[in-house]
């Protein structure tokens, strides 16, 4: 046992849950009680458990993208509000407005995925100008993949945050696919990090399968925004263990890549870690059955909600 | 959570007074009020701080407001999604998009972000944005410089539009805009900018965005209309008087929400219908105007006219524009028409 050992663990718990929630989300959709296009998170736990773990959540603001049930977990979602939301319950988060590419939970901090890709970064951006007048100290969190380093709207972002010493900061989800294609394909310059440098901003790249990495690196973006520093670019380089979408057979992959994928999986390798500092196997097991009793009964809870009612679909469009 | 807690809409004892101003004074005095009476506006977009804007409608404001009043980079989608962004977390910022052409280019947060911002969250979190923009062709104007895109942001749920087109509307309209808790586009006109000046009441209690407004009174035929071509319809409708033909005016002012009662009334009244706009007109908002009024199955004389421009791009040259655009003398040939009972058909309409 060693003193971040703790750390670890709670790491080690939110990125199974995260895993569990997206193993049953995929387990849904094939059984058909959820529909519509839904992006798994599976293989990038450690970006999202690491960046949240360096955030105050209570004036902290994270604007991820449709491939965001990670992001909403480690903000503390409760799965159930998740798996309901998807599913079009009541009960969901946003009562089946949102659904699974446009799931917003603002009460934790999770001001909303965006299914137009790097659409979040320049309202990222808004948000940490309002932080500018309001004293309240908040770093928001732009997160967005590799694809939307080529996004117009990410570009002038960037930017706007730069040029007005905005506390924003930039999280890049390289999982190596914008979508279907390679980003190595896409961009001249495959270490996306230093495109920071050309808006005179900080930018590094960190290991996104290592929670304690990219918290690490995260903390040091975090001071530095609410500090005044202004923005930073912090590319997480990861890999995604499943499809683009549910049901995308990944023929594009070439051989061996998503093998490879696997066995760097973050999850897997932090057992290990926390196996080699002495942690027992039993307390391991322990804590990966407490989560899959809880994704069960959250699944369930879910799923014995009601639908939501079409009478109050028009709700809340204007003042 | 923000704390989204707002001051009080209208503050109460505000010094009415009137003054003599152009329609770009009004804007200003407009923003200049609401910067001053409501702390969390901001008011930001690509050279409206330190140059003042460049019809010169926001000048002054950086100076009295300091930082409040910022230049942007040029960049729509920084400058409208930094709007919701900031909106998102209690500000209210008011957002300047020079041309509305240039307000293609960031559609997206118009059209994908801001609106969406209340309903999804069921309104847990509200993106109250401003956007002013100024539309509509002037002398010389290209293509990218010329158009009338009301019909693009009225189609989206969740977005109020308002086209003033007095100096007086100009000032009410647009701090109607920032007081309201929505996300509105007001789309002024620059070739109002800097005409005559007219009195303009100051102050007083703001009131809420929609409403239209009756310019002209006419017994004969009703002409709804919005924006600076309304000045063109005026003219007409006097035209028409020497003539012996009513024609009462209906300024819209608000495309949403939109005062339908209002336009049901006038049209009861007169029993004939044109509408006239800058925009095209297919598929322009005046087609919803007719239609709304063809469902409310009021017993009409004629047919409707729909009088706007052609389905054409619009040119650069002077001599050019007529060819395009409506002018006094085809919307008063196109009103005498509907009057007499004659077939009048928008020549431009399917071609």
């Amino acid at each position: 046992m060693r003193s971040d050992t703790p750390t670890l663990l709670g790491h080690f718990e939110r990125m199974l849950l995260i895993r569990g929630v997206e193993d049953e989300i995929a387990r849904l959709r094939t059984a058909g009680d959820m529909v519509g296009s839904i992006h798994l998170c599976s293989g990038q736990e450690a970006v999202y458990v690491g960046a949240v773990a360096a955030l105050d959540l209570s004036r902290d603001a994270v604007f991820p993208t449709y491939r965001g049930h990670g992001w909403a977990l480690a903000c503390g979602v409760p799965p159930e509000a998740l798996f309901a939301e998807i599913l079009g319950r009541v009960t969901g988060i946003n009562g089946g407005r949102g659904g699974s590419a446009y799931f917003t939970a603002p009460r934790y901090g999770m001001y909303g995925e965006n299914s137009i890709v790097g659409a979040g970064a320049p309202i990222a951006a808004g948000a940490a100008l309002a932080a500018a007048f309001d004293g309240s100290g908040r770093v928001a969190v732009a997160a967005f993949g590799d694809g939307a380093l080529n996004q117009g709207a990410v570009h002038e972002a960037m930017n706007f945050a730069a040029v007005r010493g905005l506390p924003v900061v930039f999280v890049v989800e390289n999982n190596a696919y914008s979508e279907l294609t390679p980003i190595a394909d896409m961009t001249r310059n495959p270490e996306l990090f230093r495109r920071a440098s050309a808006y005179g901003m900080p930018g590094g790249r960190v290991d996104g399968n290592d929670p304690d990495a990219v918290a690490r690196a995260m903390e040091t973006c975090v001071r530095r925004a609410r500090g005044g520093g202004g923005p930073a670019l912090l590319e997480c380089v990861t890999q995604r263990i499943v499809g683009h979408y549910i049901g995308d057979a990944q023929r594009y992959r070439p051989a061996g890549d998503l093998d490879r994928a696997v066995a760097a999986e973050p999850i897997g390798r932090l057992a290990e870690r926390l196996t080699a500092e002495g942690v027992a196997a039993g307390e391991l097991d322990a804590i990966r059955s407490r989560v899959a009793d809880r994704v069960r009964a959250a699944s369930r809870l879910a799923l014995d909600s009601p639908p939501a009612d079409p009478a109050t679909a028009l709700e809340h469009l204007y003042a | 959570m923000p704390d989204l807690t707002l001051l009080p809409a209208g503050a109460a004892g505000t010094a009415i007074e009137t003054k003599r101003l152009s329609y770009a004074e009004a804007v200003n005095h407009a923003l200049r009020r609401a910067l001053r009476e409501r702390p969390e506006t901001l008011l930001f977009g690509e050279d409206v701080a330190k140059p003042g804007g460049v019809f010169g409608v926001t000048k002054g404001l950086h100076r009295e407001f300091g930082d409040r009043v910022f230049d942007t980079p040029i960049s729509e989608s920084a400058i409208l999604g930094g709007a919701v962004g900031a909106a998102m977390f209690g500000r209210r910022p008011i957002a300047e998009i020079m041309w509305i052409d240039f307000s293609l280019v960031a559609l997206d947060q118009l059209v994908n972000q801001a609106p969406n911002v209340r309903y999804v969250s069921r309104g847990a979190v509200t993106a109250p944005i401003t956007v002013r923009t100024q539309a509509g062709n002037g002398p010389g104007a290209c293509a990218q410089h010329s158009q009338n895109l009301e019909a693009f942001f009225a189609h989206v749920p969740g977005l109020r539009v308002g086209m003033p087109s007095t100096a007086q509307d100009a000032y009410d309209m647009l701090l109607s805009a920032v007081w309201c808790d929505d996300p509105v586009v007001v789309i002024e006109n620059r070739t109002l900018y800097h005409g005559a000046k007219s009195d303009v009441r100051l102050g007083g209690e703001v009131g809420p965005i929609g409403g239209a407004r009756v310019r002209r009174g006419g017994s004969d035929v009703t002409v709804v209309t919005w924006g600076a071509v309304q000045n063109l319809v005026l003219d007409a409708a006097e035209e028409l008087a020497a003539e012996g033909v009513e024609a009462e005016v209906l300024d819209l002012r608000w495309l949403n929400p939109l005062d339908l009662t209002a336009v049901q009334e006038a049209v009861a009244r007169t029993r004939r219908l044109a509408v006239v706009h800058e925009a095209h007109t297919f598929g322009g908002f005046g087609a919803e105007v007719v239609s709304l009024v063809a469902e409310s199955g009021l017993d009409l004389l004629a047919p409707p006219v729909r009088i706007g421009a052609a389905p054409a791009r619009i040119p650069s040259a002077v001599s050019l524009v007529p060819g395009v655009l409506p002018t006094r003398a085809k919307i008063a040939d196109g009103l005498r028409r509907l009057v007499r009972g004659e077939t009048v058909r928008d020549a431009g309409v399917l071609r």
